[in-house]
Order: C-alpha cells, then structure tokens, then sequence
C-alpha cells in the first residue's frame, strides 16, 4: 500500500516572524507545529479546522508558495524545498491549487484562453494551435462553452468562475490537486455542481486531491480521509466514517456539535426538547 | 454527445473563425463599455473634442495658418486683432512687436506644446513605470532606494528643480523638456509602485507563479496591465502640466528660444507689451489655458471611466 501514497508530509512546522521594532521585541507565531499525514493516489484528503489553524499555511507550503520551516513534504517520490532555488517543471506539473475566491484568482486583464493556454506556454514546447485545442477541450470538460475562450473574467458568474480557475490547475495534468475552500464562495446550488465537477475530474483524470474546507457537509460529501487541526497542530486524522462517527479529540465534538443539522429527525428532536 | 458530432465535421479554420470573432467582440464589448463611462461625464467629451481639433491644427498648420510664422510684415507693427480699433482682417488676432502674425504663430506653437507633452510624458511614464513596478515588486532594501531618491526629487519645488537642470544641461528645447520628464517621474514611480503592491499578493498572481512565470512576466505581463488606470489618468494631467512648464521654462528665457513659436516663449517676447498692446499676452496665454483645460477634462473623465473598472475586477 505503500506505495499508493502520492503525498507524505512528515513532522511539517511554519513559523511565521514577525519583525521587532521600536517598540516591541521580536516575536513568533507557530502557524503549524508538526503535522504529519499520507495522502493515496485517487483519493481525497479533507482538512477541516476553524479559521486561523493553519489550513491555508499548510495549502501554501504544498504548493510550493511558501517555504516551510522544518519537515518535509514528498510529492510522487520527489522531495520539494523551495528554499535551494527554483522549482523544476517537473515538480510544478505535479501540484496545483485551487483559490477560495473566484473573483480574485483570475486576471481581470487576460482572457479566458490566454488563462487556460498560459500555464502550457510557459512549461511545454506545445505549438499555439496544440494549445488552443488542449484549451478549448478542457473548457468543454469542465463544463463550459467554445464561445467562453475569448471572453474576459468578469463576464463570468461565480461558479463559472470557479470552473476556469480548477480548468487552468488540471492543464498541466498535476497529480495532486490541492482545493483551498473552492466552494465557499459560491451559493449552495453551485457548490453541489462544483462538488460533483471536482468528483468527476478526479475520476478521469485519477487525482489526488488536499481539499481545505471549514463546512463540515461538504467534507462528509467528498472526502475519503480527514484531519481536524486546532491552532496548528492536527488534532484528529482518520478515514472519514471513523472521524464522523467516533470523534476522539474534544475540538472536534465541539466541531460537530456546532453544525447545524436540518434533517426532519434532528428537526423533530430539537422541537420535542422546546415542547418539553 | 451530439454536441460533440455536430462540431467535430466543421473544418478547422471555421471554428478558429467563430473563436477569433468571439474574442473580438470581448474586445469590443470593453471599449463599449469604457466609452459608455467617458461619455457620461459631459465636460470630458467637449475637452476631448476641443484636444482633437488641437491636434488636427497642428497637424494641418502650414495649411491653416493663414501667415508664415516667421515672416515679419514690417508696416504693421503691433497691429490690434481684427475687431479692434486699426485692426485689418489680415491679421485677425493681430501681430506682434516685429510685426509677425499672432494668429500663424499660435498655430504652429500647438505643434510645439502637443510634441512637449507627448516627449515628456512617453520619458516620464516609461521610466517610472520601470522603476515602480520593480520598487513595488520586489520590496525590501530596492525599494526603499527607489523611493528616497523619489522622495528627494520631490522635495524640491518642481519649477526650480527643472530651471536648475536646464541651467546645468544648457537652455533650449530638448534640455527643457528632459527636465520637466524628470521632474514629473517620481508621480509615476509612486502611483505604480502603489499599484503594484495592492496587486502583487492577488490570488491571480500566485496561480500565474505557479504556473511558471518569472519575475519579468509577472511584472510587466500580469501585474502591470492591471495597474494601468491610475496611471492613464495621471499621464493626462501630467501631459497638460508639461505644456505648463515648458511655457514656464518658455517664459523664463531656459526653454524654446526665439524666435521658435512656442507659446511660452511669445508670452516672454510680449513681457514689455503687456501695457501697450493687450494681444500680444492674452492669445498665448487663452491658447495655453484652453488646452491644458481640455487635457485636464480629458483627464477627469477617464478617471470616472476607468475607476469603476478597478471596483468590479
């Protein structure tokens, strides 16, 4: 089985330092202190854990935006560490990411082609009609139209959006695909549609997926794996129905506790304990 | 899949056809929208109208000047405008001391003022672009350097500063207008530089880093165009400003010399006029404010066009 695992993170930290000045003393913020976790080719990891945990740091280290401070991260048998000098195109090709906020991720200035096409000009010697074909393609994979090539980001919705920016991270074909809150942007009819999009290029494409949520639903929808992470540390990791059914760690009780439940039985209970 | 069989028989080029139209009505669709914006602001529209009438006087002066700018008619020194008492229809803003034609002199001075301002402004907006985008960029110890020579450049009052390197690089067009670009940069540098940093932590440029964009690409391909409003904006107004003080620099004897045609230059010339004869000062001097007015109207609409802009991305 060993050798399914596509992503091994041993003993991962990042510290954050925060320049003295004048007037104060120079002090560190611990963003992660060692987490570690296997994640199997095909399959899909869950990170769950309130704002400020360190989900978006641990988003950012395997992507290879951030460096970290201790530990190591192996993607497909390679090593990464950013800090000795830049990443090869090999590495690159292997992750990707996915923003929480689609308005944000997408150049207003560039068209939507130009978006999906720039990340093979710059890592493959593929000629410009090749591209085009390769773009428009996945357009249509994801669930777009021909006609949206030429258009500009702000003609867009939300969720379509969302759709160019998950077209442009599988261009390159990575093997692990990290999600930083891809849906909680977007409204609830949407989100299912981008659940079940992201559910489908997993299948086809055979990713792996790092899905960074805080809403607990789509974690149960999605996930195979979950880690729970309180203020840095991973304070619960197992498959998904061992977490949801028999959580050990008290954060992650009180987690539960605190979604809220809409099913007619948990309705029926909660207006049998106001009659009473 | 009967998507996919009705497209797949269509020759290639066709489809490469609909995909270009597509994208040029984008295209269009942008710039509908940007006139839509400029032409709600009335005082822009009649500021741009009255700068393309400028330029098309420029560009058409040997045959719209009605004199040549140089020729001194030696019977009719100082003569009054048309309307004026002793006025003759041949010359109808009057002529000067050595009797030359206002009216030609404005003409082709407007050559001179669009060439200043377009020179200076293309020197000052290229060089602080460079110098921003890299202060914003990449931070640190570059950008603190970048930005107190700026901040030194911009302690001097700006007139002063371009007379003292016109008299260090010598009077005369060329020199002056080197100055007033120099004198006008370090706007540019703060305005890029502002830009840059609100943009340069955006989730679009960390997906095109990660993407495998280098630093140059990011600056210049990614980041920069999206910095560009404020920067439009603050070239038009920097344009009418260099028309001012290289009228200025005109004026004070360190600009155009005579007997070039350049407005502020003849408003030097008519310095000992003004009490005699009022026309030798008040058409350069009407010339310089109408222009630099449209420009600034100009200037003043594309901001309420572009600024909203940079709201919706």
């Amino acid at each position: 089985m060993s050798g399914d695992v596509i992503l091994k993170v041993r003993d991962l930290k990042r510290d954050y330092v925060t320049k003295g000045g004048l007037f104060k003393k120079e002090s560190t913020l611990s963003a992660l202190k060692g987490v570690s976790f296997d994640v199997e080719r095909g399959s899909t990891l869950a990170v769950v854990g309130e704002s400020g945990c360190g989900k978006s740091t641990l988003a950012r280290i395997l992507t290879m935006i951030d460096p970290a401070t201790a530990g190591t991260v192996e993607i497909d048998g390679a090593m990464i560490d950013i800090s000795k000098g830049k990443i090869s195109r090999e590495l690159r090709q292997k992750v990707q990411i996915v923003f929480q906020n689609p308005y944000g991720s997408l150049n207003p200035r560039q068209k939507i082609g130009a978006v999906l096409e720039e990340p093979l000009l710059l890592n493959s010697d593929k000629s410009p009609a090749e591209r085009r074909d390769l773009a428009l393609a996945m357009l249509e994979k994801v669930g777009l139209k021909p006609e949206h090539y030429g258009r500009y980001p702000h003609m867009f919705s939300g969720g379509q959006r969302q759709r160019i920016a998950i077209a442009r991270a599988i261009m390159l074909q990575p093997k692990l695909l990290v999600l930083d809150e891809p849906v909680s942007a977007l409204d609830l009819s949407v989100q299912a549609q981008i659940l079940n999009l992201l559910a489908d290029l997993q299948d086809e494409f055979n990713l792996t997926y790092v899905f960074i949520s805080h809403d607990l639903s789509v974690v149960r929808y999605i996930a195979d794996k979950v880690m729970v992470m309180y203020f840095g540390e991973a304070v619960e990791y197992g498959t998904r129905d061992e977490v949801f059914s028999d959580p050990k760690h008290s954060y992650t009780k009180t987690l539960f506790a605190a979604t809220p439940r809409a099913d007619i039985e948990s309705i029926r209970a909660r207006l049998a304990r106001k009659a009473a | 899949m009967s998507n996919v069989s009705t497209t797949e028989p269509r020759p290639k080029g066709a489809v490469a056809e609909k995909l270009a139209s597509e994208s040029r009505n984008a295209t269009k669709a942008m710039l509908v929208e940007f006139w839509y914006y400029f032409s709600q602001n009335r005082g822009a529209v009649i500021g741009l109208t009255v700068f393309l009438a400028l330029v098309v006087i420029a560009l058409l002066a040997p045959y719209v000047a009605p004199h040549s700018p140089d020729m001194q008619y030696r019977d009719s020194f100082l003569q009054p405008p048309a309307w004026g008492e002793g006025g003759s229809a041949t010359f109808l803003l009057g002529t000067d001391a050595v009797g030359r034609d206002i009216l030609s002199r404005l003409i082709y001075g407007s050559r001179y003022s669009l060439f200043i301002g377009v020179v200076v402004v293309v020197i000052a907006l290229s060089g602080g672009i460079v110098l921003g985008v890299i202060a914003g960029y990449f931070g640190g110890s570059v950008d603190t350097l970048i930005m107190r020579v700026m901040d030194i450049i911009l302690a001097f009052p700006s007139l002063l500063l371009a007379l003292v390197l016109v008299a260090i690089l010598g009077p005369g067009l060329t020199n002056a207008m080197i100055a007033i670009a120099i004198v006008l940069q370090p706007h540019f540098v703060r305005l890029t530089r502002a830009a840059v940093l609100s943009e340069r932590n955006r989730d679009y440029v960390v997906a095109a880093r990660l993407a495998g964009s280098g630093n140059l690409r990011l600056m210049f391909k990614t980041i920069l165009p999206n910095c560009l409003s404020p920067l439009i904006v603050q070239a038009t107004l920097s344009f009418s400003n260099a028309i001012l003080d290289a009228a200025a620099l005109g004026f004070l004897g360190m600009g155009a010399q005579p007997p070039t045609p350049e407005w502020g230059t003849m408003l030097a010339e008519a310095r000992e006029f003004i009490l005699r004869a009022w026309w030798v000062v008040t058409f350069p001097g009407l010339a310089i404010l109408i222009t630099v007015l449209a420009i600034n109207l100009v200037g003043d609409g594309l901001r309420d066009a572009l600024d909203p802009k940079l709201k919706r991305s």
